[in-house]
């Protein structure tokens, strides 16, 4: 985490697209009358997924507008949650995660595979693909390391197929989402190393 | 009520009290620096740590507990609060070590040193020295505007001023962006604040991140020399410190008083200092050839006793200004009337005002503190956000607490508040006169300059009391019906009766070419004299009217002299002198008594006191302060009797200008900064 700024670069204008204002009066509509300021963080969100995953100041004046909100209460929360990007990111937008577990299991050798390839952090490759971030545990300690990209969460990566997964996006060919060794969601890796045997109603099960 | 125990002292305190007032009522003290009693609760400080028997067994903030959350004990024995305990001193001391980890040692060049509560309470409940040896938080300065200078490395994140803004001047100006160590209090991208009442900012911060820009390293807080006085920038008549170092006013701040201002002045009350020292009259002048020469008080009073006495009785006329003190408002009717003439008005900007129709018909009867009973306000002609901006804070505050319908005839302005907007004009005040009533028992009709200062202002003023008399604002209980003046003196000079006698004229009159010979013009700046007359000048300040004058004489503003003003409720209110007025200047009431003693008729005083001896035995009320005088409800019924058939002309904001409305103000280089800036907002509001 640093000082979060809105970026030096702006876009003269925001609207949202047609789809998204029809999406929007339907969530407002939802909340109480005088209430709708509730409605501000899934509206930014929308706000940032319609423009290339960050928040531009006049899509943060656009939904204080909507919202009814003063601009300075709309920039507090956008400021607030890392989740709001306020400057570009690239198409695949990597979060690596560097907290204590991931470290352990390899994350330095990720950064240095993203530092190589990408570049700094907070910097968007010169293709306009890739940009990153070191961010604090996403929760997926026990297959780590891991990074999301965008939406989705990448786990058990080693440098050589983080390499193939960074490959495989920037050419455009399907990539399997969660574990990259194969393993279901967190099972163990390789055998089962407990709850080899079924247990009462479920050995007899077995048995017969 | 509910029974507490504070360290052993037993208190019986409202239940929705929070601990920290039951502590205050036991006589405990607590540190506190997010707390205020006007904000609401945060609870981010943490100095306010108690501990408690009867809660969760941990350090408590006691400003976020309320009474009614402690348990009692098995046996109903009340709850208990510790305030000197060992937990609380070590929890003290461990909040105070984390608020200095990031705070600067910069006191020596801090402007709030000597003032500042961090400093008090590290020495009072901190440790004796720094354990911390690491870099510190460093934290760029914002601008926020011309009146609030910015150092936000000392910031401690108590976000009064946040909640300041928010709740109380009703802009959000100001913010808290980005989180954890990282967090900044700013306004919108660093942009300038837009309520007129951001002073106070400086006043909440309870360190030195937010101070007053104009103020900046001019003086320590120990070396002023402070007056408890009034304010005269609008009709309010705020409570206010004047701080004074040697023979200049520094700064001025609020001073409690719950039945005005509370602890709020703006920013026009605070900032205009520096207009107390620009372009002041500091000794007479004469125009000669059509120029304004400097001259001696003997050769400047033999000049108008002079033009006085070749002038006849009929051809003589007063005009007083919005600043005027009762006092010299008194001696120069007297003076005026001893001369045989009837031409007095008080009234430059027109307004329709007159003290024949009572008393009741000229003030704010609801009062200042009325405004927090009312269960509904009608504004007719009036914007109280540039009027008297602490007014409308006190409405906003009763907005916020729900069920206070609100409507506004007039200017339809940004009031910081929602309300009901009916029209812009009389007709509109007529179709309300009409309507249905609302089963409003106590109304608030406010009604501005706006509506009154104009040809038909006294058929409106008749509307606006059957509006008042037709729709709960007119009871036995209650007197609803309430004039917010914009002139300090007004209601004085309505009460001393400074309008036109028996076939007098009035102030349009007055300043007409060729209607009088002779006028005194006792700081009246927003009025234009038309070439003709022989002007005698008595002011402070090198404006419109002592451009206009044929002689000048040098009078005191309302921080030189001892004064008794009328704010717009009625109540009577004693300035007091913080400096001397500059150079040749005088007390204005002494200027009239040397020139009534000049005309060989000297007016039955040699002092302030008989003064105001004399001005006690014709209007005793004037003499007792602090108190509002008796005001005739009945008088409005008369006034609502009156023929009110009013023009179709919509009603002109009475105040185009808020930090521009007086001839200090326009000597203050800050007024013409903020003035500046409000019109550049302006413009782009209407791009």
């Amino acid at each position: 985490m640093s000082v979060r700024r809105l970026a030096e670069e702006q876009p003269a204008s925001f609207e949202f697209t047609p789809e998204n204002k029809a999406w929007l009066e339907a969530q407002i509509a939802k909340y109480p009358d005088g209430r709708q300021a509730s409605m501000v963080v899934p509206a930014l969100w929308q706000a940032q997924k319609q423009n290339d995953y960050w928040l531009p100041q006049k899509a943060i004046e656009k939904v204080a507008d909507t919202l009814g909100m003063p601009y300075i209460r709309v920039l507090e929360i956008a400021t607030f949650y890392t989740m709001f990007n306020l400057e570009p990111v690239g198409k695949f937008y990597v979060q690596l995660c560097g907290t204590t577990p991931c470290m352990l299991r390899g994350s330095d050798e990720l950064i240095a595979v993203l530092e190589r390839r990408v570049g700094p952090q907070r910097h968007v490759s010169a293709d306009g693909l890739f940009s990153w971030l070191e961010v604090e545990c996403l929760g997926a300690c026990c297959n780590a390391p891991m990074v999301q990209i965008n939406d989705d969460y990448y786990e058990d990566l080693t440098a050589e197929n983080f390499e193939k997964l960074l490959d495989d996006l920037a050419a455009g060919r399907p990539v399997k989402i969660g574990s990259q060794t194969g393993r279901v969601s967190s099972e163990p890796e390789g055998a089962l190393t407990s709850l080899t045997s079924f247990y009462g109603d479920g050995a007899k099960a077995q048995a017969e | 009520m509910t029974r507490i125990l504070v360290d052993g002292v037993e208190v019986d305190v409202p239940a929705e009290y929070t601990l920290l007032q039951a502590c205050e009522e036991a006589g405990a003290e607590v540190p506190r620096f997010c707390f205020h009693e006007r904000l609401s609760i945060a609870g981010n400080c943490r100095m306010c740590l108690v501990e408690v028997k009867g809660g969760p067994p941990k350090p408590q903030a006691s400003c976020a507990v309320a009474v009614k959350d402690l348990r009692p004990g098995p046996d109903g024995a009340p709850p208990e609060v510790f305030t000197k305990t060992p937990m609380v001193k070590k929890a003290r001391e461990g909040v105070m070590e984390f608020l200095l980890v990031n705070h600067p040692l910069d006191c020596p060049i801090c402007d709030q040193g000597g003032e500042c509560d961090l400093q008090d309470q590290a020495l009072a409940f901190g440790g004796d020295s720094s354990r911390y040896a690491e870099n510190k938080r460093a934290v760029e300065d914002k601008y926020i505007g011309p009146l609030v200078k910015t150092a936000m490395t000392r910031c401690i994140h108590c976000t009064r001023c946040v909640r300041f803004t928010a709740e109380i001047a009703g802009t959000s100006d100001m913010g808290a962006v980005g989180r954890g160590e990282d967090m900044e209090i700013t306004t919108y991208l660093q942009t300038a604040m837009t309520s007129e009442l951001q002073g106070n900012v400086t006043d909440l911060c309870p360190v030195g991140a937010l101070l007053p820009k104009p103020q900046n390293f001019r003086a320590r807080p120990w070396e002023y020399q402070k007056t408890e006085t009034i304010d005269v920038q609008d009709a309010l008549g705020s409570a206010i410190r004047v701080d004074a170092r040697g023979r200049e006013v520094i700064r001025i701040l609020p001073r409690l008083n719950e039945a005005v201002n509370e602890e709020w002045i703006s920013d026009k009350t605070r900032q205009v200092v520096d207009g107390l020292k620009a372009q002041r009259l500091d000794r007479p002048y004469i125009r000669e050839n059509g120029r304004l020469r400097p001259a001696s008080w003997q050769e400047a009073l033999a000049a108008v006793a002079a033009k006085t006495k070749a002038t006849k009785a009929e051809k003589i006329g007063a005009l007083v200004g919005d600043l005027a003190a009762l006092e010299e408002i008194f001696a120069l009717k007297l003076l005026v009337e001893g001369l045989g003439s009837a031409n007095l008005d008080a009234r430059q900007d027109g307004t329709k005002l007159d003290p024949r129709f009572g008393r009741a018909s000229y003030l704010f009867n609801a009062t200042i503190a009325g405004v927090d009973e009312a269960d509904s306000l009608l504004i007719v002609g009036s914007n109280p956000r540039k009027e008297a901006p602490v007014l409308n804070a006190r409405i906003r505050k009763r907005w916020l607490k729900g069920h206070f319908p609100i409507s506004v005839i007039g200017e339809q302005a940004d009031l910081t508040y929602d309300y009901d907007y009916l029209g812009a004009g009389p007709d509109a005040l007529a179709r309300f006169v009409e309507s249905a009533p609302t089963g409003s028992a106590k109304r608030l009709v406010l009604i501005g300059q706006g509506a009154l200062a104009r040809p038909d202002g006294r058929a409106i003023l008749a509307l606006a009391a059957q509006a008042a008399k037709k729709h709960g604002g007119l009871s036995d209980a209650w007197n609803g019906f309430s004039v917010l003046h914009t002139a300090a003196s007004r209601v004085g000079a309505l009460d001393l009766g400074f309008t036109p006698g028996q076939g007098g004229l009035d102030a349009a009159d007055i300043a007409k070419a060729g209607a009088l010979d002779l006028v005194f013009n006792l700081g009246a700046d927003e009025i234009a004299i038309e070439p003709g007359a022989f002007v005698v000048y008595i002011g402070t300040h090198g404006d419109k009217g002592a451009h206009r004058a044929d002689v000048i004489l040098p009078g005191a503003a309302y921080t030189e002299k001892f004064g008794l003003y009328v704010n717009t409720e009625g109540r009577v209110q004693e300035a007091l002198r913080a400096t001397f007025p500059p150079g040749d200047a005088r007390e204005d009431w002494a200027i009239l008594r040397a020139l009534s003693g000049a005309l060989g008729a000297p007016l039955p005083f040699d002092s302030q006191k008989q003064l105001r001896a004399k001005l006690g035995e014709a209007h005793p009320h004037l003499l007792r302060l602090d108190q509002i005088g008796s005001a005739s409800a009945a008088d409005l019924e008369a006034v609502a009797l009156q023929p009110a058939t009013a023009w179709k002309d919509d009603f002109a904001p009475a105040i185009t200008d808020f930090y521009l409305t007086n001839p200090i103000a326009r000597a203050s280089a800050t007024m013409a900064e903020c003035s500046a800036l409000a019109l550049d907002r302006l413009k782009q509001a209407a791009e």
